[in-house]
């Protein structure tokens, strides 16, 4: 095929193409940016400057100092991560063992279990939290990581993407294995696992920024600051942080609290991406 | 180790409701010697798949008893009777190398059967020699070509020394080439090794060239056991008459009448038989002469020119099909006019009764 | 094989067991709650059985406002967030260089914290004392009078709560439509080109058909999504939304079964079954003109 010309109408609708995309770009990026700035500029600069400035010739990290001295950031930091990765560890665990039911075992009433769990996927989280939060407050476990994780260690949407994952797998695997005296359950993590493992890793991501980012049942069941999550601690940050308005000592914290996830992100881009667009929904 | 079959059964309930039960293995009562190279041999859906999985295991009888040797292995899963089974489309871990997949059933061996590390990596190591794969270890099944994956699913099966080594249609995954390479292949593993191995073939070709025995199914039913050339020769009915044999037999309308065999109006041989109204004559195609005063009379169709022999393609109003004859270059010549004549070569010629297909003795 | 029955409810019970005390029993009793006037959370009683609690909600003048601020949440970014969320995929799409980086730029939202992103919005946009902020320098520029978008005019606020939002919520749209656009079949356009087509024809005829399922589906989780607004808003305004006067639906469930004004499980469970009422009324909506649409 021979390049076509681009008439001056073409050029203009790139020229604009690229314009548009760039703005969009930059307004994305203009508030890392800003926090980043803003984190590494004095208190008494920041103060002082009545129109912010839009780079620092003096960066400091004492913010960074104080967010993790003043506050108890390193410890919500730390809550977070061990809320993070039991929930998604032991989330693996029953989705795993659910989908592979579902995917490999025969028995009564298969069809219609698995009908009434896709219908618990359309149950919104705001019409069981009420509930949750009762049945949590009574059994004391407020403040308590027990109470934090059990309700959000299954989820109906991760057994259904494993569960169809898994039957993608050849039937005569299965027999073969069986034929080799292999236990059930050693197939599942022997074979099963492995042979799904881009699923299992994306799940895995997805579930983890889930946590992350975790605010609503968090701010419910918690309110000893010795068991915030990061989206709390920021929150208490806000309200009654640093004794006075220290905004950059407020983005260092900001910044630290958001690094993790973003490099994540940058590390599994393509994964994270092709997972949230098989079906992710924000929150 | 000797297979035993004893009234062995397998119906399955109808997939619809209230729909008649298939019953995939009929009644089946018969020993497999030990050592012996069996194709179980049938067209599509006749039972033997299901056979396949009743020995291995993974199906279990509706009724009868399997014995290995002297043992009932009827009641036990898959994994304890000591079986290697090779899957139609290889059924390789595709996350394992060559190695893992050799070496996955043997690391599944519990109790007095474990074995040490070494003692593993001797067996993998002389599996992998025996299917010749040895330089192909550390590869990934789906770096490999069709004929390597099975050689590869081959070793998995043997590896752990198995009673019985099982094939599931071990050639139809192969290209043409291949699979005439890949069958010697089988044949040379299984001498070496002395296993008692069943396969299963819709290809009788397949089955004849490499088989101590073939067992001949249809419909869940055993029609006939024996040497590849003996049920050639010799088929006990109509159906494996019809399905031995390439190009297959030519089947005409006949009768016999005192002391003679008719196609049509043609006496074409004298025979012993009482007579008889009506039966089915099957006539191999290597068993026509052609000849001026033949005794059987055809519309010539076609010659077609196959190098050493030519196929002598022609009408006769007692056949549906065409006749096809196989016959030797030098008789070309006989193939010229409107109509062609054979006399009938005695062994090659069959007789089955019209509605049970039974062999009738000549 | 044939103990598998047993095995497979052995694998299912942690799922079922989870799915039942915090799915299937909440699911249930936020009904009998919604239901239980007076109910007391300290003795766990109640005296009576009727709808006073929907009553009540509804005449709540903090949920008026908390459902008169998401309606114009949801009015206007769904329609703003999937139209721009088209024409930059268009763009992207459209472009070659650079198309990954923005890709990987755009998406970059997705992955941050709603809470502590928020914040840095609230100082962009925010008016204190000491400084007028970056916003309203930027409309200094223009000749407009500073504004605080934080502790000012209720516009201004729903301003920069709408602007959030599209900001939170883009990544996602981008995303399928991108990708619902690169798997449109190249030799449609080829086709078109052929028949000498022209650009606007191309995507109306074409392009824009080819994706509608998935600008359906965006709309449907976009409604959905937005009737649930709640963090971006405590973000934005801090904890107390109801004096903010920046309170959502969702936000109303959470102030009255904990927090300042908590306690009311039974006010709660009325206002989170008057939310999923409304959800699934304008769901429904949506999936019938979907339907007619795709019919036609």
């Amino acid at each position: 095929m021979t390049k076509q010309k681009t008439g001056f109408g073409g050029k203009l609708l790139k020229a604009l193409t690229y314009a548009l995309l760039s703005l969009w770009g930059l307004a994305v990026l203009f508030p890392f940016y800003w926090m980043l700035l803003t984190s590494v500029k004095s208190y008494g600069a920041y103060s002082a400057e009545y129109i912010p400035k839009f780079f620092t010739l003096t960066p400091t990290l004492e913010n960074y100092f104080k967010a993790f001295t003043t506050v108890p950031l390193g410890r919500y930091f730390g809550n977070t991560l061990l809320f993070t990765l039991v929930t998604t560890a032991l989330m693996m665990a029953v989705i795993t063992l659910s989908a592979f039911a579902f995917a490999r075992l025969d028995f009564k009433g298969k069809h219609l279990l698995f009908a009434f769990f896709l219908a618990l996927m359309m149950i919104p989280n705001e019409l069981v939290i009420i509930t949750n939060f009762v049945t949590i407050t009574n059994l004391d476990l407020r403040n308590t990581f027990t109470g934090l994780i059990l309700p959000s260690v299954t989820s109906v949407f991760y057994i259904y993407l494993l569960k169809e994952q898994f039957e993608q797998i050849p039937d005569e695997l299965y027999y073969a294995a069986k034929v080799d005296g292999t236990s059930d359950f050693k197939y599942l993590f022997k074979v099963m696992l492995p042979i799904c493992r881009p699923t299992v890793v994306t799940v895995c991501i997805l579930k983890v920024i889930e946590c992350w980012n975790s605010y609503v049942w968090p701010r419910l069941i918690t309110d000893d600051p010795a068991h915030f999550l990061v989206s709390n601690g920021i929150q208490e940050i806000r309200e009654n942080g640093f004794g006075r308005e220290d905004i950059p000592a407020m983005m260092a914290a900001v910044v630290v609290i958001s690094v993790p996830l973003i490099v994540l992100f940058l590390i599994f881009r393509k994964k994270i991406m092709a997972g949230v667009a098989r079906g992710g929904t924000k929150g | 180790m000797k297979i035993v079959f004893e009234h062995l059964t397998k119906i399955y309930p109808s997939r619809k409701k209230g729909g008649a039960p298939v019953t995939a293995v009929a009644d089946f009562d018969f020993e497999i010697p030990d050592g012996t190279l069996v194709g179980l041999l049938g067209p599509s859906g006749c039972g033997k798949s299901t056979a396949l999985n009743l020995i291995s295991g993974l199906a279990e009888p509706t009724q009868g008893r399997i014995l290995f040797g002297d043992e009932d292995v009827t009641a036990l899963p898959p994994e304890k009777r000591g079986v290697g089974l090779v899957f139609q489309n290889y059924a390789l871990y595709p996350h394992m190398t060559v190695r893992q997949n050799i070496l996955f059933p043997l690391q599944n061996l519990k109790g007095p059967q474990k074995l040490s590390k070494e003692e593993m990596e001797k067996r993998v190591n002389e599996a992998a020699a025996l299917v010749q794969i040895e330089q192909l270890m550390d590869r990934k099944p789906s770096e490999m070509s069709g004929g390597q994956q099975q050689r590869v699913a081959i070793a998995r099966a043997l590896v752990k020394t198995p009673r019985v080594l099982l094939l599931d249609e071990p050639l139809s995954n192969l290209d043409a080439r291949l699979r005439l390479q890949t069958r010697e292949e089988i044949r040379r593993i299984q001498r070496k090794t002395g296993v008692t191995t069943i396969f299963v073939t819709h290809d009788q070709e397949e089955a004849m060239s490499i088989s101590d025995r073939i067992v001949v199914m249809k419909a869940g039913a055993v029609h006939q056991i024996g040497r590849p050339q003996d049920v050639y020769d010799e088929p006990a009915d109509s159906f494996v008459a019809k399905f031995l044999g390439t190009p297959p037999i030519n089947v005409f309308r006949g009768s016999v009448r005192g002391g003679k065999l008719y196609i049509g109006s043609e006496a074409v041989l004298d025979v012993k038989a009482a007579d008889r109204e009506a039966v089915e004559v099957g006539v191999r195609p290597e068993g026509f002469i052609p000849k001026e005063d033949g005794a059987l009379t055809c519309r010539l169709q076609a010659v077609e020119v196959m190098g050493r022999d030519i196929s002598i393609v022609s009408r006769h109003d007692a056949s549906e099909a065409a006749i096809r004859a196989i016959v030797s270059a030098e008789h070309a010549a006989m193939a010229t006019g409107e109509t062609v004549r054979f006399d009938l070569k005695p062994n090659k010629v069959f007789a089955f009764e019209t509605e049970s297909g039974a062999r009738i003795a000549l | 094989m044939k103990q598998n029955g047993k095995k497979a409810w052995l694998y299912l019970l942690p799922a079922i067991a989870f799915l039942g005390v915090f799915m299937v029993y909440p699911l249930l009793d936020v009904f009998v709650y919604s239901f239980e006037e007076g109910y007391n959370s300290a003795s766990q009683s109640y005296f009576g059985v009727g709808l006073y609690n929907y009553s009540y909600v509804l005449h709540d003048p903090f949920f008026l406002q908390a459902v008169k601020n998401t309606f114009l949440l949801v009015i206007v970014t769904v329609p703003l967030s999937t139209g721009f969320a088209l024409l930059i995929s268009l763009g992207l799409h459209s472009v070659k260089k650079l198309q990954q980086l923005f890709q990987t730029i755009y998406f970059l939202p997705y992955v941050t914290n709603t809470l502590a992103v928020g914040l840095v919005f609230m100082i962009l946009f925010k008016k204190t004392e000491y400084s007028a902020g970056l916003m309203n320098l930027l409309l200094g520029a223009f000749g407009m009078s500073p504004v605080d978008f934080i502790d000012g005019p209720y516009w201004a606020k729903l301003f920069v709560l709408c602007f959030y939002t599209v900001w939170i919520v883009l990544p996602f749209k981008i995303l399928i439509l991108t990708s619902a656009l690169a798997s449109v079949d190249q030799t449609y356009y080829d086709a078109a080109k052929v028949d000498g087509a022209g650009r606007w024809r191309v995507f109306s005829r074409i392009t824009l058909p080819m994706i509608s399922p998935m600008i359906f589906y965006l709309v449907i989780t976009g409604f959905i999504g937005a009737f649930k607004a709640y963090s971006d808003a405590v973000a934005l305004f801090g904890v107390n939304l109801n004096a903010a006067g920046m309170n959502t639906i969702v936000g109303y469930i959470y102030d009255m079964l904990y927090g300042d004004s908590g306690g009311y499980p039974s006010y709660a469970s009325a206002a989170a079954v008057i939310l999923f009422a409304v959800v699934l009324t304008i769901t429904v909506i949506n999936l019938t003109v979907s339907r007619k649409n795709t019919a036609k």
